[in-house]
């Protein structure tokens, strides 16, 4: 697992069901490309998130492919449909088969 | 003064004219606040009218990751200081949190930093890491690596919105003159000093880059350039380079006295810790 | 064949220049083979499709840029003068509440940004954006 990884997402607390909300996530990663080289003139290895998923209550929203043009602490913005109260899934994976997971519940009203 | 600014339009002409100024007046607000950006320069200041923060300088792009706590990266950075905020490390199995309940408390600080403790000038991180020795049993953060640097962002940002107000009279006196000796000397093979770039030529293109006055309000910073939180005196370290000149020592007398210096250029700007520059 | 910096002075300015156009197809069909991937070769359509992307980039390392396309399936960017030039796929869910999406990429040089629809119908729509990496004085 890379050192000191850490999502942050911002999901408003409260919704009006079929409410579009808007969602914002980011995470701490240092997305080695892979094109690098070291001091010693070699290849640093490719490390990367190479995906990033979004669900609601078990529903996909969005499914991104990542490839090493993404920049460090990789960010994403998006829009939502909240049907009804229920939990957020987010989901990083790492190209070292590490998985990141946080979710943040949002309720109707 | 008018010589070195022809020469350095020249040179600037020969690459592109490119420029990437913001909308004037553009204003930066946070959460609803809004941050001193343009003050009036203080008296010590003798050779400018206005002082005037980064953020005016940079595009809108890179100014609008400093509108949001969410858009700006450096507060992921700000989140692992909370958790460190509350680990243990050191001999005497003591966190932060042990002795400083709450880390708002130190709203107040970052303005009056650096300051002169016991005859001593000292930064934010002279603080840290005397903590870290003295109390924790800890060993020292290095100054500019990834733990201090998220932990002065996390104390500084609770001063967020605070005018800078530094010492620079009484036991400050010789450190301030020493900073201010040094940011009128010229050195390196480009022999350029501070005031070159950042009193005589700001606010105008150095090659594709809008020069700013070089103000430390906003310090630690995240950049674009690395992607992480940077002090300033890796800031300065990186201008020496720039100039072609031996940078002096990280948390050195120089760059303290320096830190000090700039840090008066800056009184009335808000302290806009953690900002975000290119 | 080696030429030295002289040399390459010495030589006119028309012979420079198709040197410099010679070099761009190698990046270009990149580009064009990972569309080709993704599309099958299918017609590539204008409009419908949205890019928002800044017109200079104060750094290559952070640019944020924005798609939208209404009735996309997914989203993919490429950056043409990347040395690979896959940047993200964006695939919409059933919980999509748009089908855009925004993120910050790094793009090596100035260049065109694109972004390739694929939309419900099975159709393919385009879009692109010229974004200038600019490099700093000192602040780049």
């Amino acid at each position: 697992m890379a050192s000191g990884v850490k999502p942050r997402v911002k999901v408003p607390k409260k919704a009006t069901a079929g409410d579009v909300i808007t969602i914002k996530t980011l995470i701490s990663h240092k997305m080695e490309s892979g094109q690098r080289k070291d001091g010693d003139g070699n290849l640093v290895p490719r490390s990367i998130i190479n995906r990033f998923t979004a669900d609601f209550n078990g529903q996909n929203v969005i499914d991104v492919l990542i490839e090493p043009a993404v920049s460090t602490n990789p960010f994403f913005e998006f829009e939502a449909v909240v049907p009804e109260a229920g939990e957020f899934q987010f989901t990083w994976y790492d190209d070292d088969g590490t998985v990141y997971e946080t979710g943040k519940k949002i309720a109707i009203g | 003064m008018m010589m070195t600014k022809t020469l350095l339009g020249a040179a600037c002409l020969s690459v592109f004219a490119l420029t990437v100024h913001a909308e004037e007046g553009a204003k930066l607000i946070i959460d609803g606040e809004e941050l001193t950006i343009r003050a009036n320069a203080p008296a010590h200041a003798e050779n400018i009218d206005e002082v005037s923060s980064g953020w005016i300088y940079r595009s809108k792009e890179t100014q609008a990751l400093q509108l949001d706590d969410f858009d700006n990266p450096a507060f992921v950075f700000v989140d692992q200081a909370i958790d460190e905020w509350d680990k243990v490390d050191g001999s005497e199995g003591k966190a932060c949190s042990s002795c400083h309940e709450n880390v708002e408390d130190f709203a107040g600080l970052r303005p009056t930093l650096p300051r002169v403790d016991d005859g001593k000038l000292v930064s934010m991180e002279n603080l840290v890491n005397e903590c870290r020795t003295e109390r924790m049993g800890a060993e020292p953060w290095k100054w500019s690596k990834g733990k201090m640097t998220s932990m002065t962002a996390l104390i500084g940002v609770q001063s967020r919105g605070m005018p800078v107000n530094v010492a620079i009279d009484g036991d400050a006196a010789p450190f301030w003159d020493k900073g201010k000796e040094l940011y009128y000397t010229r050195v390196g093979q480009l022999d350029m000093a501070c005031s070159n770039c950042h009193e005589d030529n700001y606010d105008t293109m150095i090659r594709a880059d809008h020069l700013s006055q070089g103000q430390i309000n906003g310090f630690p910073t995240y950049r674009l350039k690395n992607a992480k939180l940077n002090s300033s005196h890796a800031r300065f370290k990186g201008c020496m380079s720039n100039i072609r000149a031996e940078p002096y020592k990280e948390g050195g007398p120089e760059f303290q006295a320096l830190e000090l210096y700039l840090a008066s250029r800056g009184q009335g700007l808000s302290v806009e810790t953690p900002s975000v520059r290119n | 064949m080696e030429l030295t910096r002289r040399q390459t002075l010495t030589i006119g300015s028309g012979t420079f220049a198709f040197a410099a156009l010679a070099g761009l197809p190698a990046f270009a069909s990149l580009t064009d083979d990972a569309v080709a991937a993704m599309t099958n070769g299918a017609e590539l359509i204008d409009g419908g499709i949205d890019i928002t992307a800044p017109e200079i980039a104060e750094n290559g390392n952070t640019v944020p840029i924005a798609v939208s396309a209404p009735g996309a399936v997914e989203i993919a960017l490429f950056a043409s003068g990347n040395p690979t030039p896959a940047v993200a796929t964006f695939k919409f869910g059933p919980l999509s509440g748009s089908r855009s999406g925004s993120t910050r990429i790094r793009l090596a040089k100035t260049q065109d940004v694109v972004a390739i629809a694929k939309m419900e119908d099975g159709t393919f729509r385009q879009a692109s954006a010229t974004v200038k990496v600019t490099i700093g004085g000192c602040g780049g």
